[in-house]
């Protein structure tokens, strides 16, 4: 399958189509290319490596966007193994733009909730492309309190561009739907592992996206506002996206530094897509570690201290 | 009034809708246009009548010490945190400086920061009361007001005082990016733990109020008041017709909206807000069924509490 060409791999693309092309004269003819083959291979090799080394904060978002970047349902199936679906709110219907799930992870029973982007257009239509109506979020809803009800812990994907935007989803209660769902993460008495894993969309990342302990992967954003948003408020022009997501600072590095995130979990070069297998390895280990941590914990000083660290975040002044 | 004018004031009270007015920053002894009904209304009777319009009810923006002063009973409120001010942590400077805008604010309106709270009496109950100022960076919730809101929750728990906000906010500050994504966090878990501690929490949705603001502690109130025509909502109705690609219907995000689709419990006009917000303390600071209650009693017995 031809890999989707992100806008900034334009250059490395152009070029190693110019090589396979160059090999396939070679063996074709047998015109004895070898060293012009090397010398391109190397020049493909080192615009890979600029390319990719330290990617810009608008590069990291359209990595994040990449079609074919693991999504919730891979890491379900990758890392989970015994997965019981649970569905619907009980209310209304059942969104699939959210999974939740009984799955054992790491050797651990969980409770598993995700923001479920589809992997090809039929799944994004019935999945509304990841973002979620109330109901999904009352379904998260759901689950986390079945996960403290019965003593499991809380595992998240938060892979989201923000809570569905739409005239049913307002009629619902969308702002009530999150901000129940913020309310009661921050008190539940079980541990609570967020991992981003892709867009960290505003409200409807949120929702399902904080707890004892956020995870990012490496290229993964988290927002209170999407780039084009910010840019077309600001600027009146979304085309300006590369500069707000710079200003907004919402890269997985800034979240660390900003004290919201505690651990980064490296991506192959390029992007979580060309090696999924390590990703997956590496997010198993990440979450196992965070839970072998949390799960020992007496339950009254764990939500003492996950409600001291929400608490913390912040940055004001009490002088003059 | 003949009847039809009733009517027509009786209509305008229903649907008018507010919109974010520049002109309430005159100074007093101007002459201003009211944007529903068109009459020509003197400043300072305007500011006589609550800011609401008496012609036809338009609610105008009200600013917070205006808000807290119609709530609280007479020279009861008594600021708490007055100097806790936002600072500009991501250096945030795409379009306008935030430091530049922060300081404009503040010189406009005299505030610190978007949100004033502190002590006071409502109705003869100790309350802690707040109120957010729109004028103010469109009473966006950054790292301050979650602070301010926060310490408001913990304040109300450990003098046992009921709270009342009344609310008003484009959202999230995006100008402090994540860290204001995560008041709405923070500020959640502290309506969680008042609620726990069975502590009485009535909100009061002026307008506009939307965003990252409408999703966190607001709507988690164990009663949620709105003004008439206060327009409420998660997404604003520029982008969901951006995305949906139809008109909305009339009279969209409004209170009266909200009424119907079950969100908030009723829409009061804002001459009465501070008899219906006493009168349903009253019922929640009694507690005569002890033992139901997660807390303890209120400070202050009320008439109808037996002991």
């Amino acid at each position: 399958m031809a890999r989707f060409v992100m806008e900034f791999e334009r250059p490395l693309a152009e070029l190693e189509a110019k090589l396979t092309e160059l090999k396939a004269l070679d063996a074709a003819a047998e015109l004895h290319l070898d060293q012009e083959i090397a010398e391109l291979e190397a020049e493909v090799e080192q615009l890979r490596v600029t390319l990719y080394q330290a990617l810009s904060p608008w590069e990291r978002v359209q990595v994040s966007r990449h079609p074919e970047r693991p999504k919730t349902q891979d890491y379900v199936e990758m890392l989970g193994s015994d997965v019981f679906e649970l569905r619907g709110d009980r209310t209304y219907g059942d969104d699939e733009a959210i999974f939740a799930g009984l799955v054992t992870i790491a050797g651990r029973r969980c409770v598993v909730l995700g923001h479920r982007k589809g992997r090809n257009t039929k799944e994004n239509i019935r999945r509304n492309f990841g973002s979620p109506h109330p109901e999904g979020l009352r379904k998260a809803r759901r689950a986390m309190q079945l996960a403290e009800k019965f003593g499991l812990p809380l595992v998240t994907f938060v892979d989201t561009q923000g809570a569905h935007p739409g005239l049913e989803a307002e009629e619902r209660g969308q702002g009530w739907a999150i901000a129940e769902n913020l309310a009661t993460l921050a008190a539940l008495r079980v541990p609570v592992v967020a991992v981003g894993i892709g867009e960290g969309g505003s409200g409807g990342a949120l929702a399902i996206g904080f707890g004892d302990r956020l995870i990012m992967l490496e290229n993964a954003y988290y927002s209170v506002i999407s780039p084009e948003a910010c840019a077309s408020i600001l600027y009146k022009d979304a085309s300006r996206a590369p500069e707000t997501s710079a200003c907004l600072q919402m890269t997985a590095a800034d979240l660390v530094r900003h004290g919201i995130a505690d651990e980064i979990v490296p991506e192959p070069l390029g992007g979580a897509h060309r090696d999924p297998g390590m990703v997956y390895a590496a997010v198993e280990r990440a979450i196992s570690s965070a839970l072998d941590s949390l799960c020992g914990q007496e339950v009254g000083e764990l939500v003492e201290k996950r409600f001291e660290r929400i608490s913390a975040i912040g940055v004001f002044t009490e002088g003059e | 009034m003949p009847i039809s004018d009733w009517f027509k004031a009786r209509e305008g009270r229903r649907y008018t809708v507010a919109s974010a007015d520049k002109s309430a920053d005159l100074p007093d002894g101007v002459w201003l246009k009211c944007p529903s009904c068109k009459h020509t209304l003197y400043q300072g009777a305007l500011n006589d009548n609550l800011s609401v319009c008496p012609h036809c009810g338009h609610h105008f923006d009200m600013p917070a010490y205006d808000r807290v002063l119609a709530l609280a009973d007479a020279d009861t409120f008594e600021e708490t945190e007055a100097t806790i001010s936002s600072l500009d942590p991501l250096r945030f400077s795409a379009a306008k400086p935030y430091s530049t805008s922060l300081s404009s604010a503040k010189e406009k309106t005299g505030l610190a920061e978007a949100m004033i709270t502190g002590r006071a009496l409502l109705g003869g109950h100790p309350v802690v009361l707040g109120a957010m100022d729109f004028r103010f960076i469109g009473a966006s919730m950054g790292s301050a007001v979650g602070e301010k809101i926060a310490r408001a929750f913990a304040l109300a728990q450990a003098e046992d005082r009921a709270l009342v906000l009344a609310i008003a906010s484009g959202g999230a500050r995006m100008q402090e990016g994540m860290l204001s994504l995560m008041q709405m966090a923070k500020t959640s878990a502290a309506a969680e733990r008042l609620s726990r501690a069975g502590v009485p929490y009535i909100s009061i949705l002026t307008n506009p109020t939307y965003g990252g603001v409408t999703a966190s502690f607001p709507v988690l109130a164990d009663v949620i008041l709105a003004e008439p025509g206060a327009l409420i909502g998660f997404t604003g109705p520029r982008v969901i017709e951006q995305t949906i690609r139809q008109s909305l219907p009339k009279g969209f995000q409004t209170a009266e909206f909200l009424v119907e689709h079950g969100m908030i419990d009723g829409v009061v006009p804002r001459p009465e807000l501070r008899d219906t917000v006493g009168r349903i303390l009253d019922y929640l600071c009694v507690r005569d069924v002890p033992e139901a209650a997660a807390g303890a009693a209120c400070a202050v017995p009320t008439e109808g509490g037996e002991e």
